[in-house]
């Protein structure tokens, strides 16, 4: 297990360097950087020099091949950079944010891991009657309804019944969980939706599998509670596919905060992925695609090994 | 009847069994699918013909009507220019099915020609592609799309921006290559691949004329499925105002800028282009869904 573990992390690094490669030098395909945006943006009339003393002092002005070697022992060593925008470090820029975007995805997750599991079970057992009908319905409506646009409903919703909006200031969870929970818990209904229907459906197709194998025949036969042979032995073994696709789509709801954090005006990290590309800060693209990457590779494998926690076959079969 | 040969009788009862009609058998085992076909073709007509179904013209200001609720004149309401939402929404189904079917087309054939190409060549080829496959799933869909939007400049040509096509099919890519090479290795040990490459025949031509037309099930599921997932992030780009630009009708870009300031006057500026995305993507996703069921026998029970 030790050993099986190690392996796993190992191969994560080829990866990782890969997507720190690909990403730098996609950036730089096209000649035009940051000073640019950041000098002449708003119709800034400024000499060439000014912009080439901009450029020498971000150090744009060396050979790619030397930025990229620069940047690539920074990564060695645990260093993103610097914003070229905030000049500040890029690890501080998305460490200040984190907190807020981290909380919106558990909840996400606590929302969706909820509903999903009644759903899904529900769709799996009354299998081709209404219910199972209107889940499917309910699940590929999570996977067309864009959750920015979920998200904005929840607001026009509730201004037109309640007349009243969620807090636009972050507090803490730990200074005032009231405050927190009224601004956070509606970007998470709003994201969540997609993470619950994508949820409910492996749950459906898995318990689907489940329940047409031998030992659920053989539970039946000797007489065991319809619920119980749901419960106990249909269910936590088709759960475990859905644990799978819950762990990949919590490292890729950042995706879905990109795009709903600007709707609920949350400084996040969505937010700042959104303003670095708009400002072209490359930099501070580079380490967070560089730190997102990495938070997927990292779920993956730890799903990978509760896999093995989970059932016993992987974890002594080898 | 006696003197009959013996053999017309029998040649009689050989007539092949009529086949049966593909569209029939479809819309009888997968109505939903049927249904969601049907929002296909009407949404493509309005994006052909957006001319004969808008009443008005979608760019037309009218401050007049500014921020009007919905009525007979306006169906939709309009927005805060006082152009008509309905006919906005009609010609950006144009937008969001070319950039949808084009993005979405690009990535999977790409997608589709390197999935084949890593199960038909194997061993180093395969390993290198599988490693490419791994290093860009490791990006959210949007994000992917993002970089590469950051990373090139708007190029526009006959009113569409490429580079956004090509933001949007960069992340299809190696999802569909993941899926084809599946379904490729399995037809990579046909006897007549065997007998292809016994035959001598090229690497391209046992690829694209023996791999390729036996992978269509697959490709074609994936096609249908990305053009959902492509319409949803042309939607989400434009909303962020990395995508389709004013004064293009497009769903995502009605969603965006002052919309939100009009959250309690103008609500049907955000409610109906919103309603516009999730049904165009709802219909190809429900389309692809049934498609897969239809043709993948392992899931016919």
């Amino acid at each position: 297990m030790l050993m099986y573990t190690l392996k796993r992390l190992l191969l994560t690094i080829p990866t990782l360097i890969g997507v720190a490669v690909l990403v730098f030098f996609m950036l730089r395909i096209v000649p035009g950087d940051i000073v640019e945006v950041k000098l002449r943006g708003d119709g800034g009339n400024v000499t060439q020099e000014v912009v080439e003393q901009e450029r020498k002092r971000l150090g744009l002005d060396r050979p790619m091949i030397v930025q990229f070697g620069d940047y690539m022992w920074g990564l060695a060593r645990g260093d993103l950079g610097i914003s070229m925008w905030t000049e500040r470090p890029v690890i501080e820029e998305i460490m200040i944010r984190l907190e807020l975007s981290l909380e919106v995805a558990i909840l996400a997750t606590i929302f969706a891991t909820l509903i999903s599991i009644p759903l899904g079970t529900a769709a799996a057992l009354f299998r081709n009657t209404w219910i199972d009908y209107v889940v499917r319905i309910v699940t590929i409506g999570g996977l067309s309804i864009p959750s920015f646009w979920f998200g904005m409903i929840i607001i026009v919703s509730l201004l037109t019944f309640f007349n009243w909006l969620p807090p636009i200031t972050f507090t803490p969870i730990y200074v005032d969980p009231v405050a927190n929970l009224a601004q956070l818990i509606w970007p998470a209904l709003a994201v969540g939706y997609r993470y619950c229907a994508v949820t409910a459906r492996m749950i459906r197709s898995s318990l689907l599998e489940v329940l047409a194998e031998d030992y659920i025949r053989t539970a039946r036969a000797k007489g065991v509670y319809e619920r119980l042979v749901v419960s106990r032995h249909a269910l936590r073994n088709a759960l475990l596919p859905a644990i799978t696709v819950m762990g990949l789509e919590f490292a890729f709801l950042i995706g879905g905060l990109v795009v709903t954090e600007q709707v609920f005006n949350l400084n996040g990290i969505g937010q700042l992925f959104v303003q670095s590309v708009s400002r072209n800060d490359f930099m501070l693209i580079q380490g967070m695609v560089i730190m997102i990457a990495g938070f997927y590779v990292v779920i993956n494998l730890v799903v990978d090994l509760l896999y093995a926690v989970f059932d016993p076959r992987i974890r002594y079969g080898g | 009847m006696t003197n009959i040969s013996p053999a017309a009788p029998a040649a009689a009862q050989f007539v092949l069994p009529k086949r049966p009609n593909p569209v029939l058998t479809f819309v009888r085992a997968q109505p939903m699918g049927a249904v969601s076909f049907v929002v296909i073709i009407v949404m493509m007509f309005a994006g052909l013909f957006p001319q004969f179904v808008a009443p008005y013209n979608p760019l037309d200001i009218d401050f007049a009507s500014i921020l009007a609720a919905p009525s007979w004149d306006h169906w939709f309401g309009t927005d805060a220019y006082g152009r008509d939402i309905f006919s906005r929404i009609i010609y950006g189904s144009r937008t969001a099915l070319v950039i949808g079917f084009s993005a979405s087309l690009i990535g999977s054939t790409i997608g589709a020609i390197l999935g084949i190409a890593s199960a038909y060549f194997g061993g180093r080829v395969d390993n290198w592609i599988q490693r490419f496959v791994d290093i860009l799933l490791a990006f959210p869909i949007i994000v992917l799309a993002l970089v590469v939007v950051a990373a090139l400049r708007k190029t526009v040509i006959y009113g569409v921006d490429v580079n956004l096509i090509i933001a949007i099919s960069i992340p299809i890519i190696p999802r569909v290559a993941r899926v084809v090479r599946a379904a490729a290795l399995s037809v990579n040990v046909m006897p007549y691949i065997d007998a292809a490459r016994a035959a001598g025949y090229s690497n391209t031509r046992i690829i694209f004329r023996h791999m390729a037309p036996n992978v269509t099930a697959p490709f074609l599921i994936m096609f249908t499925a990305f053009i959902a997932q492509a319409i949803l992030l042309e939607a989400s780009l434009s909303f962020l105002g990395l995508g389709v630009t004013e004064p293009i009708a497009a769903w995502g870009l009605m969603l965006s800028g002052n919309a939100a300031d009009f959250y309690r006057e103008a609500p049907w500026m955000v409610i109906f282009p919103g309603v516009a995305i999730s049904l165009a993507v709802f219909a190809f996703n429900l389309f692809g869904d049934s498609l897969r069921d239809y043709l993948d026998p392992r899931f016919k029970t």
